[in-house]
């Protein structure tokens, strides 16, 4: 399943309304909005499909990025047990935020969350996608307000449930407690490679965030160095002169191709890099709900072992509560099987969710790595190019 | 400044109108191991002797056709021998390339001054042993060795300046005092051992300097060092110009009129000074048209160029500096960054559950492995950078030597114009003197010895006046002679350095492309599938 990368690209898709549905979106044309503290980016959200439970085949509306993050809260709410394509960072620093090159690698991120959405089986389904794609900006708005208060899972209850995750993790170790968790190797497995996998990632994309810089960095010394050389070359006589600022020019245009190659160093290799560290922290996150859902499953088991025993306890007395017992038994029971289903569902579709994940990040590094190495050879061919220009000038400067 | 300046030059092989490989792959023919000593074969026709590196950056057919190897000794990085690293050119011999000097400091140990003092090591210096191979006959051997210590330095240096004014004399190193309490001691006797070394050689490179008898001796000559440091003149000092007719009688000490004609020294020649100052006073003021004035214009606007050039310099040495740096962080970072793929390969490779993994583990690694030969080249490549750059560092130290000289004209000019005015009051009091006196009763003995002490006085000044318009205008001829030379020289080091430095550029960009361009094959697969 390929990945929607360019800008603007939506996924491809049979030319005409054939009995493929097809569900095509791009975000598009940041706009600065508002002034001062309120300030903030506005989106263009083009919808193309033939999906029925669409209005129309076409539609464009105006999103900011709380809407985004409403979309993901929903999804994340709903389909548990599926990895929920990342979204960029909230925060940025105050200065940055409206810079042109963040803009755009925001952009870049929203859309392929979109389309990610719009190409996964289960979540392009999604009544909340629809909402998303299609309704006002004002009722967006108030939906998202009102909804944020009621259902938005914050950080901090996710925190919580790792700490507590953790902490039984301690305490049946120390052996204080019966693991609340699931002691499968598989998901023993999982977890340990989720986990050590976003420290690797972490440290590469921390890596591959320096040197952008470093290119950078090259770029500027190699500008302020081409302007000394120029100094240079006024005190010196015809030849020598020319020959300084013959490399003083060059220098300088060496230093442009540098800026441009950091520039696209980090839109196609940097970038998908913080994406895959994003998606790897979007899977703890489900993970999360996996132990929670563990957990509940595992406690209701529990309760029912016990009011078993306790019904037991009552029939054998012939109680009066044996009835009170019984419907409470019954609910439980069901309950507890409806607790299980969901557990093994979350089982299920991520077990569905990690191969199709290992599939597709071996494909989007495939692509970042090619980008990285194409684009490395293109700089490094154009300064040979560029220096190499100069030695039969430097050459004609000695023989005079 | 050194450099092989005009033959040399011409027969590197960057003059003839050959085809870029043959001359790129000339820099690379004689494949040379990189500790080799290239003044050993001093002869060799080609551009060995011009080329001031000790690894030779790559050349074109190197790129072409030989693949990254890590056995790969042209341009593999291997530690440079620093020892016979210094600068570019200064090495080598200036007018004949078959004559040469090559002096190496080494064998730093700790000798302990006799003395009586109670506290024991409390006299310990460190001495060096200065080795000298040439084949210059003056020397009257080949081969050669001595302990100096670095007060000995100091001496040499003071000697020189003073034999040697206007000539662009090369900086000697510092004291170091803060350093010397700062760094450890291994590190600041190194240190100060490469110091050393370099500053004997750009001595031994300076074509008048290198025949000095202060240079000789200090090289050959066993034993404690036989230059006195620098003459006091601490009587010439007290006496003042005014003296010297008596210290030539042998009241006090002898001052050959030479030595008059020797620029005061701060410290020492108090008199003198007060009087010059009063002089360079007047001649700012122009209370009295001083008699000889710096007419040469030619000299004045020689002099801004030379001011100018050394600010450029500083400049241009500053920002190359700064290149340097960012040529290391960006081949570390490059390393650091293959080094995060090769674990993230480990990892993947380890905790495989689907092939997907490992087809990814394989990518990673392709990646990682150019990513840490690039470094590697990065790195190289900086290490030729610094050395061709380091002309420009050269230079700006030079800038130094050419302010002495220029400085050793001005002061040689104050002490004529000291002299002329100190005549002429002296003439004018004679006159007076004479007039005054020849109304009294003429034949006094008193006032005929009076006026007689007056005539040799004067007579004596004339003599050293003469000594000092000789001393000006042999100054002034070095300052010319250098000045030339220095253009000559700078202007074929700085095309070298230019040379060099694009050369590098165009050789480790190449690499790094090859290694990249690889990869992108091998990823190409990727690329297709990418809409």
């Amino acid at each position: 399943m390929a990945s929607p990368r360019g800008p603007q690209s939506p996924r491809s898709s049979p030319s005409s309304a054939s009995s493929q549905p097809y569900l095509s979106v791009s975000v598009t044309d940041p706009v600065k909005m508002g002034t001062g503290v309120q300030a903030y980016i506005s989106y263009r959200v083009i919808t193309k499909t033939n999906m029925t439970e669409y209005q129309g085949s076409e539609k464009i509306v105006i999103r900011r990025y709380s809407d985004f993050v409403w979309l993901y809260d929903r999804l994340f709410e709903k389909y548990k047990g599926v990895f929920i394509p990342p979204l960029p960072e909230k925060s940025a620093v105050e200065k940055f935020r409206f810079s042109a090159e963040f803009i755009e690698m925001r952009r870049q991120a929203l859309d392929l969350f979109v389309n990610r959405i719009a190409s996964h089986q289960e979540l392009r389904q999604s009544e909340d996608l629809r909402t998303f794609l299609q309704v006002d900006e004002e009722v967006m708005e108030r939906i998202r307000s009102y909804e944020t208060g009621l259902f938005k899972k914050k950080p901090a209850d996710l925190i919580q449930i790792f700490k507590d995750v953790q902490s039984k993790v301690t305490d049946v170790v120390l052996g204080k407690e019966k693991p609340v968790e699931e002691s499968s190797e598989d998901y023993e497995k999982l977890k340990h490679y989720i986990f050590e996998l976003e420290n690797h990632l972490a440290e590469a994309q921390k890596q591959a965030y320096r040197l952008v810089k470093r290119h950078r960095e090259l770029g500027n010394s190699l500008s302020d160095f081409g302007k000394a050389v120029k100094l240079l070359s006024a005190c010196e006589g015809d030849n020598l002169g020319k020959a300084f600022s013959e490399l003083g020019a060059k220098s300088e245009a060496v230093s442009m191709k540098l800026q441009k190659e950091a520039h696209e160093l980090l839109m196609n290799f940097e970038e998908p890099l913080k994406d895959y560290v994003r998606a790897v922290q979007s899977i703890k996150a489900t993970i999360a709900e996996r132990v929670a859902a563990f957990k509940q499953q595992y406690e209701l088991a529990e309760t029912i072992k016990l009011k078993e025993i306790n019904l037991d306890k009552l029939m054998l007395t012939r109680s009066d509560r044996v009835r009170e017992a019984e419907l409470e038994y019954k609910e439980l029971k069901k309950e507890s099987e409806e607790a299980t289903e969901r557990f093994e569902m979350i089982v299920r579709l991520m077990n569905e969710e990690i191969a199709r994940f290992q599939e597709q990040k071996t494909l989007d590094m495939g692509i970042a790595f090619h980008e990285f190495a194409k684009g490395q050879a293109r700089l490094a061919t154009a300064v040979a190019d560029a220096w190499r220009s100069l030695l039969p000038k430097l050459e004609a400067c000695s023989t005079t | 400044m050194m450099g092989s300046a005009n033959d040399g030059f011409e027969e590197a092989p960057l003059h003839s109108p050959r085809e870029k490989s043959e001359l790129h792959h000339d820099f690379n023919s004689v494949d040379r191991h990189p500790l080799s000593d290239p003044l050993l074969s001093p002869t060799s026709p080609n551009s060995n002797t011009h080329h001031p590196h000790d690894i030779d950056p790559p050349a074109y057919a190197d790129v072409i056709f030989t693949p990254f190897d890590s056995s790969d000794i042209n341009g593999s990085g291997s530690p440079l021998d620093t020892s016979s690293s210094s600068s570019p050119s200064h090495v080598f011999s200036p007018s004949n390339s078959s004559d040469y000097i090559k002096i190496t400091v080494s064998n730093p140990q700790k000798e302990q001054e006799p003395s009586n003092s109670l506290v024991p090591g409390s006299n310990t210096f460190v001495t060096y042993l200065v080795t000298t191979r040439t084949n210059i006959p003056d020397f009257g051997g080949s081969e050669f060795s001595v302990r100096r210590r670095f007060r000995d330095i100091i001496t040499l240096s003071g000697r020189l300046s003073e034999s040697y004014r206007g000539f662009f004399i090369p900086p000697r190193p510092d004291k170091s005092v803060v350093e010397s309490q700062v760094m450890q001691k291994q590190e600041f006797v190194e240190q100060r051992r490469v110091a050393l070394e370099k500053y004997l050689r750009r001595l031994a490179a300076h074509p008048v300097i290198r025949k000095s008898e202060e240079l000789k001796m200090f090289l050959q000559v066993q034993g404690k060092l036989p230059l006195l440091p620098t003459t006091d003149v601490a009587s010439r000092m007290l006496d003042g110009a005014v003296k010297i007719p008596k210290q030539l009688l042998g009241d006090g000490p002898a001052l050959a009129p030479h030595e008059a004609a020797q620029p005061a020294k701060a410290g020492r020649d108090l008199l003198r000074l007060f009087k010059e100052l009063k002089q360079s006073v007047a001649n700012d003021w122009g209370s009295a048209k001083p008699p000889v004035v710096e007419e040469d214009k030619e000299f004045l606007e020689k002099k801004d160029r030379m001011q100018e050039l050394e600010l450029q310099l500083s400049n241009a040495s500053q920002q190359a500096e700064a290149l340097v740096k960012a040529q290391q962080d960006m081949g570390e970072t490059m390393g650091e960054l293959g080094l995060a793929f090769i674990k993230l390969t480990k990892f993947e490779n380890e905790e495989a559950m689907f092939n997907a993994q490992r087809v990814r583990a394989a990518d990673m690694k392709n990646l990682a492995t150019a990513t840490v030969k690039a470094s590697r080249f990065y790195r190289e490549l900086n290490l030729h950078t610094v050395k061709h750059l380091d002309t420009l560092h050269e230079y700006l130290g030079l800038m130094m030597s050419v302010h002495g000289a220029l400085a050793d004209r001005s002061s040689a000019l104050l002490t004529v114009q000291t002299l002329l005015s100190e005549l002429s009051s002296l003439q004018s009091r004679s006159e007076k003197f004479e007039a005054a006196t020849s109304k009294i009763f003429g034949g006094d003995k008193t006032r005929i010895r009076k006026l007689e002490e007056l005539q040799e006085t004067i007579k004596a000044t004339e003599d050293a006046k003469n000594v000092a318009i000789r001393q000006y205008e042999w100054i002034k001829e070095n300052n010319r002679n250098e000045l030339e030379r220095l253009d000559t020289e700078r202007q074929a080091d700085f095309l070298d350095m230019l040379k060099g430095f694009v050369v590098n550029q165009v050789g480790y960009a190449e690499k790094i492309a090859n290694v990249w361009g690889k990869v992108a094959e091998e990823t190409s697969n990727y690329a297709r599938e990418n809409s």
